[in-house]
C-alpha cells in the first residue's frame, strides 16, 4: 500500500481524497500529495531501496501509486557522472553530470508520466492525454503503449517531423493543433476540463509532478546517501526544480540522509524566463512571457509553478541563469566536447548556466554541484546542427583523405 | 451556464482601474476572485467567471482588450 494520505492545498492547506484534482476548490492554489512518514520511516531503509529495481520504482514508496500497479518501461536511475573535464572548463572542481538523457523515451519526462500514468490506470482512466511540444508527447505514448491505454496527443500543427514521429511510433491518437501557441494552449485547458481522460499535466498532475523527486532521491542515492551542495535544474514549469528539492528533504524526513543544506539554482532562456527575470529584478510575482526561443522544451511562458520556484530560489539561496540561443548552443557543444553527453536545447541552457553562475561566483569552485540534463541532443538537432563542423568529402583514395585531413585540422608548430 | 477559472496578469499602467467591476457590469458574467496578488507595479488575480459560455468569451476578450493577460489557473497546459 502506498504511503501518499490524501492530497493538500499548497496555499490553503485544506485536504481532498486522492482523486483526480489538481487545484483546490476554495482557494484554486494547486494541490500536491502528502504522505504518512512514518509509515515509509517503517518501511524503508537503504539496504530495502538498493534491492529494488533499476529504476525510479526502487523508491516506490516515496510514491503515490501501489508498486503492484506500477507501469515500469524503465524509467529512472540513470547515470550521476563525475564532469572532471567540463568541470575544469568551468572552474569547478567538484562538478557532476546527472544524465537524464537515457531514459526510455529519452528525457526524464518518463519519471512523471511513469507516476501519472499507474495512477490514472489505478484511478480507472483508460485514457492518457496530453497536450506537447516533444518530450511530453513521446513519454505519454510510450506509457500508453505499454500499459495497452490509448493515447490522445495534442500537438502544435507545426512541430518538426523527428518530433512528431517521436510518438507515432507508438500508435497514439495525434492532433495536430492550427493556431498560435496561446490559442493552442487555451484548446487544451479547455479539452482537459471537458474530457474524462486523464491529462497527465492537468488533472493528474499532482502524481505526475511527484516522479520528478526521483531525480532527487537517486543524486542522494548515488552520492553515497547525501545530498550535493548545489543543484542546477532546467525551468519550464518550474516543478522538476521544487521537487528535486522536495526529494532530498522527504529522504532526510525519514532518516535517509542529514538534513540537506543544498543551494538550488535554476537555468531559463532568454526567450522565456520569466523566473529568471522576476529572481534578477528580486520579485516574487513573475511576468507571464510569450515564448521565443529554440529551447522548446522550456518555453513555457507561464509557468504553474513560477511562485514556488521563486520562493525556493530565496530560500535555498539560489540563483538563476539566464542565457541566450548562441549560449545554449555553446552550452550543448562544450557538454558534448568534455563528456561525450550530446543534451538537447534544456541541457544547453542548463550548462550555459552552470557556466554564467560561476563566472559570476553564485557557484563556489569546491561545493559539490550537480547539473541535471534532462533530454537527448537528437530530440533537437535542428538547432544544433548548422554550428557544427561539416564532414570532410573525398574521393576513395588515401592522396585525397591525406589531403582533406591536412587541410582540416589545426596546423601543428614545431617547437 | 458556464464556469471558466481564469488568472488575469495585470501590467502597471491597468492597476489603478477597476477592470473585475466593469466586466461584471458590461457583460453577463459573474466574477468571483479566489487568490490574489496586487501591488503598484503588477499583479495578478485568480477567479472564477460564471454565465453563458459566448458572454464569458466577450468579457475575456475585453478584458485582453484592455491590455490584461488572460490564463488558464492551472498555468500553461501545453509542455515541452
Amino acid at each position: 500500500m502506498t504511503a501518499a494520505s490524501s492530497l493538500r492545498c499548497r496555499e490553503c492547506q485544506r485536504e481532498y481524497p486522492l482523486t483526480a484534482t489538481h487545484v483546490c476548490e476554495f482557494c484554486f492554489g494547486p494541490v500536491e500529495v502528502a504522505y504518512d512518514y512514518d509509515k515509509i520511516r517503517r518501511n524503508v531503509t537503504r539496504a530495502s531501496i538498493q534491492a529494488g529495481p533499476a529504476s525510479l520504482w526502487r523508491y516506490h514508496d516515496f510514491l503515490p501509486v501501489d508498486r503492484d500497479a506500477a507501469i515500469d518501461i524503465g524509467a529512472g536511475f540513470t547515470p550521476l557522472i563525475r564532469a572532471k573535464n567540463l568541470g575544469k572548463a568551468l572552474g569547478l572542481n567538484n562538478l557532476y553530470i546527472k544524465n537524464d538523457t537515457v531514459n526510455p523515451t529519452w528525457s526524464f519526462k518518463d519519471r512523471v508520466v511513469a507516476v501519472a500514468s499507474s495512477r490514472a490506470r489505478e484511478l480507472g482512466f483508460q485514457k492518457l492525454a496530453c497536450a506537447s511540444t516533444g518530450n511530453l508527447a513521446n513519454s505519454v505514448s510510450a506509457h500508453a503503449a505499454a500499459a495497452g491505454m490509448e493515447a490522445v496527443v495534442f500537438i502544435p500543427h507545426d512541430l518538426e517531423v523527428g518530433k512528431v514521429l517521436g510518438s507515432s511510433i507508438y500508435g497514439p491518437t495525434l492532433v495536430k493543433v492550427q493556431g498560435n501557441y496561446d490559442a493552442v494552449n487555451r484548446l487544451c485547458a479547455e479539452l482537459a476540463g471537458s474530457y474524462p481522460w486523464a491529462f497527465v499535466n492537468v488533472n493528474v498532475r499532482p502524481y505526475y509532478s511527484e516522479g520528478s523527486k526521483t531525480l532527487g532521491f537517486e543524486v542522494a542515492e548515488q552520492l553515497g546517501w547525501r545530498a550535493p551542495d548545489h543543484c542546477v535544474v532546467p525551468i519550464a514549469s518550474g516543478s522538476l526544480y521544487v521537487k528535486i528539492r522536495k526529494g532530498l528533504d522527504e529522504l532526510a524526513k525519514v532518516g535517509l540522509i542529514d538534513e540537506p543544506k543544498t543551494r538550488m539554482s535554476g537555468a531559463q532562456a532568454t526567450g522565456c524566463s520569466p523566473v529568471a527575470l522576476a529572481w534578477e529584478e528580486g520579485s516574487m510575482n513573475f511576468r507571464p512571457q510569450r515564448p521565443n526561443t529554440i529551447a522548446k522544451s522550456l518555453a513555457i511562458g507561464n509557468p504553474a509553478d513560477g511562485y514556488y520556484s521563486l520562493v525556493q530560489l530565496k530560500e535555498t539561496n539560489g540563483a538563476c541563469g539566464n542565457v541566450s540561443d548562441d549560449e545554449i548552443v555553446a552550452g550543448m557543444k562544450l557538454l558534448a566536447e568534455t563528456e561525450g553527453i550530446f543534451g538537447e536545447t534544456a541541457g544547453g541552457v542548463t550548462v550555459a548556466s552552470v557556466k554564467q553562475l560561476a563566472e559570476r561566483g553564485h557557484i563556489h569552485p569546491d561545493e559539490l554541484t550537480v547539473a541535471f540534463i534532462t533530454g537527448a541532443g537528437f530530440k533537437t538537432v535542428e538547432a544544433v546542427a548548422p554550428h557544427l563542423k561539416p564532414a570532410l568529402e573525398i574521393d576513395a583514395t588515401i592522396e585525397s583523405f591525406e589531403a582533406a585531413y591536412n587541410a582540416a585540422r589545426p596546423v601543428e608548430v614545431a617547437v | 451556464m458556464a464556469v471558466r477559472r481564469v488568472r488575469f496578469t495585470f501590467p502597471e499602467d491597468l492597476i489603478k482601474e477597476p477592470v473585475i467591476y466593469l466586466l461584471g457590469k458590461q457583460f453577463q458574467v459573474i466574477t468571483n476572485v479566489r487568490m490574489a496578488d496586487v501591488d503598484e507595479h503588477t499583479g495578478w488575480v485568480v477567479l472564477e467567471l460564471e454565465g453563458d459560455g459566448t458572454e464569458i468569451d466577450k468579457g475575456i476578450a475585453w478584458a485582453q482588450s484592455r491590455g490584461v493577460r488572460v490564463d488558464p489557473v492551472t498555468g500553461d497546459v501545453v509542455e515541452g
